[in-house]
């Protein structure tokens, strides 16, 4: 999930909620959806500011290991789809700080949080991205596990957040299948080859895992966000929908999944498999994973560099305006 | 009173950006935040004929940007052939607390719709 470790107050029962909380609630039960200038409980709009953020960040802050492979595809062909895959990302990033912006934020604040550390992006984006095999991973298992979590928020229940997702989950299937095409041809390829697409999956795997969150055992924040349907499933219905979708296709791709505890069992009808390493988890969200500093380093840096260019262009529109003839009365 | 602002150092090799060696300050940050550009509403219509639809929003210095940006963040697969913007400030809206008057009223004329009246199945089509 794009949003691992979002806060939100704890549930309240019916008989603690204000008899306009309990008409929110109701509206939301009924399926309708909420929209901006709408009366809304403020945990229910924080929440959302931190989850959307969250989401936005990740997508933007997510250009940049791929990014890191653009000029090194190994066909022109490679290049531009590439670059037509991390363009996408960076419209889901503009997408999605719209839809924060409707709660009342500005787009500057929530950079400036996400900058000064005080709101986060997925842990997934800060490892590194090798080699090429990397890339084809990163399309596969992270778009994968990006898609898993986005196709049922497009049912959230707030209007600007789902229509955002509906439109992102338009695009995301091109990024599954040209990572997985890479993988293909890796696969395929020279023993060589193989054994890079193999060690990508090694790399990759139980970092994507992460990307659904805590175990829902450890999850205090889901029950509130449920009930408002800005949580649609729990990290580990999602997780488990993941490795059940993934097995199969490592296999096609003569790939082996790094889990010796990986077995099917019939009576859940799903994969049993390893939990990923949670401390590790904890500690990249806390900063110290392997490319934080160079993750929002550069992210820092380019908001930096384009200051005289943002400031250039608004000087010159204003100064245009106040040049234009006033429109007849 | 503001801050005395932090001592530049030079970035070490590990920290290419500088961003331990410069944490970013308030106001450095407003400073570099002192000109956030509007936000604009972006309308298209897409290829067979339909009304221009509002897709979502995006900011830019001013109109002629905006329709540049929301060409490359709203139309990346053909989706429309006219764009329009507006700035989001120019928006008048509906409040939600009108919804009943302004709404309501039309629930109780159903004669407004076809289904209404019962047309013989001799007459034919209709
Ligand atoms: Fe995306
Ligand atoms: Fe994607
Ligand atoms: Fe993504």
């Amino acid at each position: 999930m794009y949003a691992q470790l979002v806060k939100s107050e704890g549930a309240k029962s019916r008989e603690e909620m204000l008899p306009e909380e309990i008409a929110f609630q109701d509206r939301i039960d009924r399926g309708e959806k909420i929209e901006p200038k709408e009366w809304m409980p403020e945990g229910y709009r924080k929440t959302l500011i931190r989850q959307i953020g969250q989401h936005a960040h990740s997508e933007i802050v997510g250009q940049l290991p791929e990014a890191n492979w653009i000029t090194r595809a190994p066909t022109l062909e490679r290049k531009a789809i590439l670059l037509a895959k991390v363009q996408d990302e960076a419209g889901h990033g503009l997408y999605l700080y719209s839809a924060a912006e409707t709660l009342g934020v500005s787009r500057d604040e929530v950079i400036h949080l996400l900058h000064t550390g005080k709101m986060k992006y997925s842990s997934i984006f800060n490892y590194p991205t090798l080699n090429w095999a990397d890339i084809g991973a990163v399309g596969w298992l992270v778009d994968g596990a990006a898609i898993m979590n986005q196709v049922p928020l497009q049912r959230t229940s707030y209007g600007p957040y789902s229509r955002a997702m509906i439109r992102i989950c338009k695009e995301e299937s091109f990024h599954q299948r040209q990572g997985y095409d890479i993988m293909m041809k890796m696969a395929a390829g020279t023993p060589e080859q193989k054994a890079m697409a193999q060690d990508a999956l090694n790399r990759f795997w139980y970092p994507s895992l992460m990307m659904f969150g805590p175990s829902d055992k450890d999850s205090v924040h889901s029950a509130q966000s449920m009930a408002w349907k800005i949580k649609i499933n729990t990290n580990d219905e999602l997780r488990q929908k993941f490795v059940d979708q993934t097995v199969p296709q490592a296999k096609y791709l003569g790939l082996s999944v790094p889990d010796e505890n990986l077995a099917w069992n019939e009576d859940k009808g799903g994969y049993d498999f390893s939990e990923p390493d949670w401390s590790e988890f904890f500690e990249v969200i806390a900063g110290n994973g392997p490319c934080n500093e160079e993750r929002l380093g550069a992210r820092v840096k380019a908001w930096e560099d384009g200051a005289w260019f943002r400031e250039g262009l608004m000087a010159h529109a204003e100064k245009a305006a106040a040049r234009a003839p006033v429109a007849a009365e | 009173m503001p801050k005395k602002p932090p001592r530049a150092r030079p970035s070490p090799p590990n920290d290419p950006a500088g961003l331990r060696a410069r944490p970013i300050t308030f106001q450095l940050w407003e400073k570099l935040m002192s000109s956030e550009w509007p936000l604009w509403e972006v309308f298209i219509r897409g290829q067979h004929g339909l009304n221009h639809r509002h897709v979502g929003s995006l900011h830019a210095p001013d109109a002629e940007m905006a329709i540049r940006n929301a060409r490359d963040v709203y139309t990346r697969r053909s989706e429309g052939v006219s764009i329009w913007v507006v700035k989001s400030n120019d928006v008048t809206a509906s409040s939600p607390s009108d919804k009943g008057p302004l709404f309501d009223p039309s629930n109780s004329k159903v004669y407004r719709h076809p289904t209404f009246f019962d047309i013989p199945e001799e007459v034919g089509h209709m």
